[in-house]
């Protein structure tokens, strides 16, 4: 009975929260200073941050639960992070108020330690007198550490080919259709000037960087294509890779019409970089960073009035390499 | 019950005298100091979250068409990766807040580890013998730049394709090797193997984290064991460390800093939105779109690959060295080869080989500071110039002129501001002189005053 009533009572009070005295042992002397001022305010600040804060984060799983709370991503976030910043407050309070923090202050550690320093070379030193053909056993060392280091890193020669070959191929052959994106043969006819088009070659894998084409049509007048290029276009219709020769990515902005004085002439602007290309100069650098031209494609319409390549790119297609542009794409 | 506890711990492996050590392990106070510790507790929120995304996220380039509650993408061909996260933005609830603060959280991560790159190089925290401790950190700021960029680059959605294709064009035009490297980590030229896809998810989600978990922890037992530097004072020098102790005075400090960070982050997951890439839609190789930009941290990088007019290093027939080289290698190596040789250039230029434990302001050393605020004038200008995209559609100035007055400010600003920030430095320690002359000077004259006063 008695015992039941302790209880009751160490509960109650335990509830009501009568602070605690400190438990200190009197007969050992402290460890941190005198104790700082007590401070209930700051102290009471804290534990209200606590239970603020454990309310906000018991508002997370009410959120997922309950369907139809809208904005949900808002409210977790405010959920967890208020909750996490009432915890930051409450500790922050403690540690500004509540905690001694008294500074205190020693020795850095020793810079060195002479004595093992000898003691470690020396027990090398003496643990190798056993050697008599010393610098054979370290060679033997070394080339076994570095055969081994051969053998273990061969298997990742496996991760792909590092033939160069590979990069020069193109699926473009002469005769191949021009395709848009769905499969859909490009017609000469519908090619109009002031705007560009994304074509491929029919049947071939879209995400190859040899394969999509930005064409457009210029009016034949103002073609000044360079003396190997002649020819390359189909009635003023132009037709270069899409991917740009500096890093890569696909062209997609077409300066036209343009705006005298500043923009002078239609081009083809990659927008990651800003490399600009003239459509009707071979696909030549203008402005920017790319170091090549834009590989052209020979273009021809057939009798059913479709775009068709004439053969292949006339120089690599994507961003270069070292010993690119003397090759030409396999055929 | 504490008791208890530290005897459990003690009886098992005997470390109560190492318990004690560490409880009244000491901590320099200073503001700057914490700068260090807001990145590591962005990396404990990086893990955690980015642990949750693992159990979502789809790592195949597998081409799926896509059918799910987000209307404008209906019927459209995607990489199965790309599919996972617009699910886990969209159907996967909590998913976006996690994914958002993940994003967030790479963000703040590395601006903190790049604040606190600034205190460590501008206040000299970096000499003897904590030498060693900035190589492994400047280490790490390197792996964590690549694991964000891997991290973006396997969502796989238009921003992403394009950053990853970036990449292989700055690593095509790698000297010598560029084409066969990149043939080899791809499994083939852009976009690569199947296998791609899986390579950049594992060496995303284990082998970048690893290794930045096995440096940070080397970092921080380094620290600890040569303990903090601090700036002088009455008390403080080059033999006594004056500071705060773990327990109780610093623990709810750093709990509470951790949690502040961890709380702001998830705020921003939850009310700021980034990276939308339900928005961007997937990539193909034949697209790309008008003023993308990289996170922050990358902004330098493009930046640098814009700048650099056409040139290709040609050598008759041949392209030798490629555009991309100039700004997306040679460039950053110069500025990460600075940051892992300062350490010894300093030494070799002013012949300090001792031992330091006390900081210095930078106006100390105006050489240094010098030094330091041109890489940095140098790096900032060349990040902003990687904006002159959106400068042209905000203010209307010509994107060409503004990136040939980049080409040539690149070279001059970053010199004048050196020897303008090294001025400085020298004019505010003269200025100090001056006046602590002037005070003693002023107590001097009192002095005599006040024995003249008496004698008379």
């Amino acid at each position: 009975m008695s015992r039941g009533r302790d209880l009751l009572v160490s509960g109650l009070v335990l509830l009501a929260g009568r602070r605690r005295g400190l438990r200190v042992r009197p007969a050992e002397p402290r460890i941190l200073e005198e104790p700082p001022e007590r401070n209930p305010r700051a102290e009471s600040a804290a534990i209200v941050c606590l239970f603020l804060g454990a309310l906000c984060a018991a508002a997370f799983p009410v959120v997922y639960f309950v369907g139809a709370v809208p904005a949900k991503t808002q409210l977790f976030g405010l959920s967890l992070g208020l909750a996490l910043l009432f915890v930051a407050a409450a500790l922050v309070i403690v540690s500004q108020t509540v905690v001694p923090t008294e500074e205190s202050e020693h020795d850095y550690p020793p810079r060195e330690h002479v004595e093992e320093q000898e003691y470690v070379e020396q027990l090398v030193e003496e643990s190798g007198q056993g050697f008599t053909r010393r610098r054979l056993f370290k060679l033997g060392l070394v080339s076994a550490g570095g055969a081994l280091g051969v053998a273990a890193l061969t298997p990742a020669i496996s991760f792909g080919p590092l033939r160069v070959r590979d990069f020069y191929g193109t699926p473009w052959r002469k005769g191949r259709r021009l395709v848009d994106e769905n499969g859909k043969p490009l017609r000469a006819a519908d090619i109009e000037q002031k705007t560009f088009y994304t074509a491929f070659p029919e049947g071939a894998d879209q995400e190859e960087q040899g394969s999509p084409l930005v064409v457009v049509r210029l009016e034949p007048s103002t073609l000044r294509l360079p003396p190997k290029l002649h020819g390359y276009d189909a009635n003023g219709i132009v037709a270069y890779s899409k991917i740009c020769t500096h890093a890569g990515c696909a062209i997609s902005l077409y300066r036209v019409p343009t705006f005298a004085p500043t923009e002078p002439r239609p081009a083809l602007v990659c927008p990651c970089h800003y490399s600009t290309f003239d459509p009707a100069d071979g696909g030549s650098v203008t402005f920017g960073p790319a170091g090549r031209a834009l590989p052209m494609l020979p273009l021809e319409i057939d009798r059913d009035g479709n775009l068709r390549a004439r053969g292949n790119f006339d120089g690599p297609v994507g961003p270069s390499w070292w010993g690119v542009r003397e090759r030409r794409p396999s055929p | 019950m504490i008791r208890r506890v530290v005897r459990y711990l003690d009886e098992r492996s005997g470390t109560a005298p190492f318990i004690k050590k560490t409880l009244r392990y000491l901590f320099p106070d200073h503001w700057s100091f914490l700068l260090g510790e807001v990145a590591l507790y962005c990396f404990i929120v990086l893990v955690a979250t980015g642990t949750y995304l693992t159990f979502f996220f789809v790592d195949s380039s597998h081409q799926v068409v896509y059918h799910g509650p987000y209307t404008p993408l209906e019927d459209q061909h995607m990489s199965e990766a790309y599919r996972s996260v617009l699910d886990i933005s969209t159907t996967v609830k909590a998913g976006l807040l996690i994914r958002q603060t993940h994003h967030w959280a790479a963000n703040v991560f590395l601006a903190a580890i790049i604040l606190h790159l600034f205190r460590v190089f501008f206040t000299g925290a970096f000499r003897k013998p904590r030498d060693l401790t900035w190589l492994i950190g400047v280490t790490m700021l390197i792996l964590a730049l690549l694991e964000a960029y891997v991290g973006y680059s396997m969502v796989d959605d238009l921003m992403s394709g394009m950053g990853l294709v970036i990449g292989y064009g700055v690593g095509l035009s790698i000297p010598f090797v560029g084409a066969n490297i990149m043939g080899w980590l791809f499994h083939g030229p852009f976009p690569g193997g199947e296998v791609l896809l899986s390579r950049l998810y594992v060496v995303h989600v284990f082998l970048f984290p690893a290794l930045i978990a096995v440096l940070l922890t080397a970092h921080l037992v380094l620290v600890a064991l040569r303990h903090h530097t601090q700036f002088p004072g009455v008390r403080q020098s080059e033999r006594r460390v004056v500071g705060v102790p773990t327990f109780p005075g610093q623990t709810p400090r750093s709990l509470g800093l951790m949690f502040a960070t961890a709380g702001v982050l998830f705020l921003l997951g939850g009310l700021v939105q980034i990276n939308p890439i339900w928005l961007w839609g997937p990539f193909h190789t034949y697209t790309s779109t008008n003023g993308a930009q990289p996170d922050w941290y990358l902004g330098w990088l493009i930046g640098a690959l814009r700048l650099v007019p056409g040139w290709d290093f040609v050598v008759g027939h041949y392209t030798l060295v490629p555009n991309p080289f100039w700004g997306g290698v040679l460039f950053p190596s110069l500025v990460i080869g600075f940051l892992y040789f300062w350490p010894w250039v300093e030494r070799r230029l002013t012949g300090d080989q001792a031992f330091h434990n006390l900081l210095e302001r930078p106006r100390d050393n105006p050489l240094r500071t010098g030094v330091g605020v041109g890489m940095v004038t140098w790096v900032v200008l060349v990040f902003v110039a990687g904006s002159s995209d959106r400068v042209n559609v905000l203010f209307n100035l010509a994107y060409d002129k503004q990136i040939w007055v980049y080409r040539v400010a690149v070279f001059v600003v970053p010199v004048v501001f050196g020897l303008v920030a090294a001025r400085v430095c020298r004019e505010l320690v003269r200025g100090e002189r001056v006046e602590e002359q002037r005070q003693l000077a002023e107590t001097e004259a009192r002095l005599e005053f006040a024995s003249r006063l008496d004698q008379a």
